[in-house]
Order: C-alpha cells, then structure tokens, then sequence
C-alpha cells in the first residue's frame, strides 16, 4: 500500500476536479460518496483511480439524495467522509443537509456550480449561490466557502474538513464548472508539511462498550415534540453559529482604501475583477475589490467597512442577483450606492468590468 | 458504366425527418430502439394519441426525436411525470424513455411505486450498462468485472451488488395484468414486436408495461463496430436473458 498522495510539495498542472480528489486524499479522507453529475465527475473518476491505492474506498449510490444520507451516515459512524455534485444533484442533496445541520453533523460538500433553474447546462455559472447557502429547511447553519482557483480548490478542500470537524458544522467547497474543468497550475502538499494538522474526527454512534451495560446508547434526533423544545434547539444552534462565526469568516481585498469604485465578486468572477483593477490603476483610476471567501457566514464587518470608504459599489456575478442579495443584506443601513452586473450563466471579462467601473465615475 | 443506386433508410413514418440524422453518436444503440419504438406505434397506428417522455441521460437527445408531443423531464423522473400525465389524461398513450441509471438508480423507487401500482404506462428502458452521457461511469446494470470510469478496476460485485435485473423485478411486484419483457437491438424484429404488445396493453387499459432493450454505446465502450456488435449480441444476454418474462392472458371476449 502507498504511504501518501502528496509527499512533501509538488507542482502540479491539472483540472480543479482532479484537485479536489487529490486534496480529499491528502486530507486523508476515509470515504468517498457520490453519484455522477457533470461537471464533477472527474472528482469520482480521479477518486476511484487513486483512492484504492491508499484503501480508501468509495461508494456508487443510486442518487444524490442517497449521497447526501450516506455521507451523513459516514460522517455520524466517527468518518472523514465527503460528497460532491452540482445542479440538480445539489437540489437533492439538501435534504440531508437540513439533518446534518440541525444534529451538526460535520458533513463536506464539494459542489462545482452549473447553470440552471432546472437541468439547464453544465460549465460557467453562479447560480447556486442561494441554494448552497440557505438551501436546506433550515436556518443556513453551514459553512461555504467560495473559491476563485485551482490552488484555492485544493486549499479549501483539505480546510473544509477541519472546519466541519472543529465546529461540528456542515461545510461546502463552492466550486464552477469552468474551475472543475479547466486545467492550470498548483502546488499540492502534505498539510503536516505546513504544520496544518488533520482535526480528529470521533464517532457519533458505534461508540465503544456496550449500549445499558458499560455506557448511556447514543439517542439522537432531529425531531421535536414541542415547538418550544425546537425553538430551543434552534436557538441554541444558532447562538453557537453566530459565536464562531468570527473565527470561520474568510475575506480578502486589494486596492480599496482610496478606491472611488469598489467591485464586489466572488469566486471565478473575481478573477475578471482583479484583472480589471490593475488595468484600471494603471489607467490612473482609483478602483478596488472587494471578495468574500466564505459567503456563508458571510464577511459583514469586513465589507462594511470597505462600503463605508468607498464612493461607489459595483457588484458583479454570473447569477441574476443571488450574490447581490448577499450583499445588500450584508450592508443594511449603509448608503453607499450599488450598480450591478448580473449575467445569469454567463461569463463575465475584464473589459465589461472596466467599462462599467468607468461609466460609474 | 456501373450504376450505383443509394437506397434511402427507411424510417419510421412518425419520425421527425428535421432532426435527423439525429444526434446520437455513430453506433449508438439509442437510435435502434427508437427505430423499433417508432415501427410499433406506427403498425398500431396511434401517433396522434402518444405522448413521449424522456430522461435526463443519452435519452434527452430523443426530445425532438419524433412528431409527438414531448415531455424531456428530470433525471429519473420521467416515470412519476409520464403517470402524472396519464392519470390525469387517461385516453392518452403515455411512454416513458430512460436509460438504466434513469430507471434503476435514481428513479429506482420511481420504476417500483409505478410497477406496484400498475400504472397504464409503457416504461422503455435502454440499458447500455453504463451511464452514457456523464461519461461512462458504473451503472445499476454493469458487468461484473466490466471496466467503467467510477471502477477503473472492473466492477466488483462484493463492493457494489449484482447488475439490476430489471424486468425480473418489476415482474415480480407486477400484478397478470402487466406486460414485461427484455429486448434487443441486435434482434429489432422481435424488440419491435415486444413494444407493440406492450403499447396494446396500454391501449387494452391492462396495466403497466415495461421493455428493457440491451443497447450499445461505442463511445464510453470503447469498442469498434465488430466488438460493439459482440458485446450487445454476446456478452450482455449472458447475464440479461433475452425473452418475455410476463404476457397478460387475452381477456375473455
Ligand atoms: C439529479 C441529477 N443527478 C445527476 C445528473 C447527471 N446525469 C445526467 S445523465 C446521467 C446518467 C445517464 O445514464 P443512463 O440513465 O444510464 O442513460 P444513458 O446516458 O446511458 O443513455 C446522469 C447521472 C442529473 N442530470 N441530475
Ligand atoms: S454516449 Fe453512448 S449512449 Fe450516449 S449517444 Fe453516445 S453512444 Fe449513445
């Protein structure tokens, strides 16, 4: 049997799906389950071909609603389990999901966004933004991460593990097709090359002893009798959500202190909007970018104070407002006035950012 | 002089000739089975009473397939919406197209309910043992040992079961009434008579009907034409026997 995936550091050139199987390994993931879906199918075929080698199995299941559960199932027998899908797949799956957050099972999903509503097409687009989010019969106690490369695919996967397993919080990594199937160059690692230590995980059920005998069984439930016991439960998950939520919060910026128009992106689109700003500094305009890592808890305070500097906000997504939403939630209160670039499914390029960042001046 | 003459296929009558040559990849089973699918509703001669329902799979490329009224549904959910539809409109002759991920993974529970209840719908299912249109990942109804993208190793039946045998099922759960065989494109003479009984069942208000027809894909194969050919004609009926596993008795005139 192999030792480890990755030893040490290696540059690799290879498709955001291949990176994420590649980080699950290196995470050292127990199980993989999962059920086709372009665009993450090669997050499967990669897994099935490199997993066994360090016996790491994988399951097949019948449909994502079954990938959702049986991850949950995983996770709940004490294992670093995972899941990816897209599109109507991650429709179905948010039926488990609404269980892993109310028994805070530290579930992770990796989904690589694909156009629709519906079945619709399969490569650029935002559009699951919502649904990641607040998707599930619930309060949105989750954790997504929303990343802009292949290096942050890798990064953010390994990451997401030890947030779901620290927090005890179910956690997405929020891909793109166009991430998934593009190919372009990381640096793989061990994470105990970089000091990242793997967060222990311990079973839910299974536990050791004998249930009556040696130990009390493990009773657990996402059923209440009483509206005032869930609203209890409830309360409870989302005091503890809003306690961490400071610590999980990941953000990043450039170029916003004098900017007159700051742009507001996340994941793939915020490429086109780093582009756009170094063209448009060079041309001697004062513009900067603003982009949330984690769009679920979301960065408030940080994007407050980039509004509250900026003269102008510029919010640009392949989605009809889904990231805007997020935003403009984000900054009650705060006047600074907000124009917009929604392309639901499309993608977007610097020249168009550019050219509405000037047409704001 | 040597004269050649180019006969024309000759098509289905209820075919859309403005889609074709149709979107299949070349070799594809798909194309056989609708060709069958197409003769039979044409002998019964009900083309203005069907109406198509096809999956999400290879079987989506059917949605304009032929001159019916089409419904291209979810993955898997062809079966529940092709009921909704007949229950609803009980004088219309509702088919439900899939493939075998369509019909005995994700739909699974879908194709059992349905079966259960005898549903007077004709559910036609290609199995081509694999999942084509992702890309030829393991399907319900791949080979033991068989080679595909989610079992790079060849599929192992410990890990992931035995291949689905679809028509014994839904055989067993289905009350007399119910019409159910397995098919082949490599004999379209007998799947094409196959379909036509299971149409007339529906037509007779018999019960539910459902055809499982092996079917070819060259392209997650892997295969030319001759292996192509030897694994529908050989390999597959090893494990899928080929035959009528139900035929409702005529009902006394
Ligand atoms: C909910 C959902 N999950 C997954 C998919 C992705 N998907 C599209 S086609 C397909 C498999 C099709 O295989 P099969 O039903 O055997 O038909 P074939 O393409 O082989 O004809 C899958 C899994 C989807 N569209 N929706
Ligand atoms: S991928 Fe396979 S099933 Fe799909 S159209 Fe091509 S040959 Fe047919």
């Amino acid at each position: 049997m192999a030792d480890k995936p990755i030893q040490g550091e290696k540059r690799m050139f290879v498709t955001g799906n291949e990176a994420v199987a590649y980080a699950a390994l290196a995470a050292d993931v127990d199980i993989m389950y999962g059920y086709p879906i372009t665009p993450q199918n090669e997050i499967m075929h990669y897994y099935t071909r490199l997993a066994p080698k360090y016996n790491k199995p994988f399951l097949q299941t019948e449909d994502e609603i079954s990938a959702g559960f049986t991850t949950v199932g995983g996770v709940m027998s004490g294992k670093r389990a995972f899941t990816a899908t897209a599109g109507p797949g991650n429709t179905l799956i948010q039926e488990s999901m609404s269980m892993a957050e109310m028994m805070r099972i530290p579930t992770v999903v990796v989904i690589m966004q694909r156009g629709g509503p519906s079945t619709a097409t399969v490569i650029y687009s935002q559009q699951e933004v919502t649904m990641t989010c607040y998707g599930a019969n619930g309060e949105g106690i989750r954790v997504v991460y929303s990343t802009c490369n292949h290096q942050e695919l890798y990064d953010y996967t390994i990451k997401s593990f030890n947030t779901a397993w620290k927090y005890r919080i179910p956690t997405f990594v929020l891909g793109d097709g166009y991430q998934a199937k593009m190919r372009e160059s990381l640096t793989m690692y061990d994470p105990a090359t970089r000091g990242i230590e793997m967060v222990n995980t311990s079973p839910f059920v299974g536990l050791p002893g004998t249930a009556g005998v040696d130990r009390d069984p493990a009773h657990l439930r996402n059923t209440y009798n009483t509206e005032e016991e869930l609203y209890e439960v409830v309360s409870n998950l989302v005091a503890d959500y809003e306690k961490v939520a400071p610590e999980i919060v990941e953000s990043e910026s450039f170029d916003c202190d004098d900017a007159e128009v700051v742009v507001l992106a996340h994941g793939v689109v915020s490429r086109a909007a780093v582009e756009a700003i170094r063209e448009l500094r060079k041309a001697g305009i004062k513009a900067g970018h603003f982009r949330p890592i984690t769009l679920r808890p979301f960065p408030d305070q940080e994007l407050k104070a980039v509004a509250n500097q900026a003269k102008k906000l510029l919010v640009v997504e392949s989605a009809q407002g889904q990231f805007a939403k997020l935003c403009q939630h984000s900054l009650y209160g705060n006047s600074t006035p907000m124009e917009y670039i929604f392309k639901p499914g499309l993608g977007i390029t610097s020249d168009e950012i550019m050219n509405k960042v000037k047409s704001m001046l | 002089m040597t004269v050649t003459t180019v006969m024309e296929p000759k098509m289905p009558k209820c075919w859309r000739q403005e889609t074709k040559p149709h979107k299949f990849c070349p070799g594809c089973g798909h194309g056989d089975v609708l060709k069958a699918l197409g003769t039979a509703i044409d002998e019964l001669g009900i083309q203005d009473r069907v109406v198509f329902g096809c999956d999400i799979g290879c079987s989506l490329l059917s949605w304009d397939f032929f001159n019916f009224d089409t419904i291209q549904a979810h993955h898997g959910r062809t079966t529940p919406v092709m009921t909704g539809v007949k229950r609803a409109r009980p004088e219309l002759i509702c088919i439900a197209y899939m493939g075998d991920g369509g019909g005995y993974a994700i739909g699974s529970q879908h194709l059992v309910n349905a079966a259960t209840r005898n549903e007077r719908i004709f559910v036609l299912l290609a199995n081509n043992a694999q999942y084509g249109m992702t890309g030829g990942q393991m399907a319900p109804t791949t080979l033991p040992g068989m080679k595909t993208e989610t079992s790079p190793y060849g599929r192992d039946t410990d890990w992931s079961g035995n291949p689905t045998l679809g028509p014994e099922m839904v055989a067993a759960i289905t009350p007399d009434s119910a019409y159910v065989a397995r098919g082949t494109m490599s004999n379209l003479r007998q799947l094409t008579q196959m379909m036509k009984k299971a149409l007339q069942n529906q037509i007779d208000g018999n019960g539910f009907s459902f055809v499982e027809a092996l079917a070819s894909c060259p392209t997650n194969w892997r295969t030319n034409a001759a292996k192509t050919w030897e694994f529908v004609e050989k390999e597959m009926p090893k494990y899928f026997k080929v035959g009528e596993l139900k035929v409702p008795a005529k009902k006394e005139g």
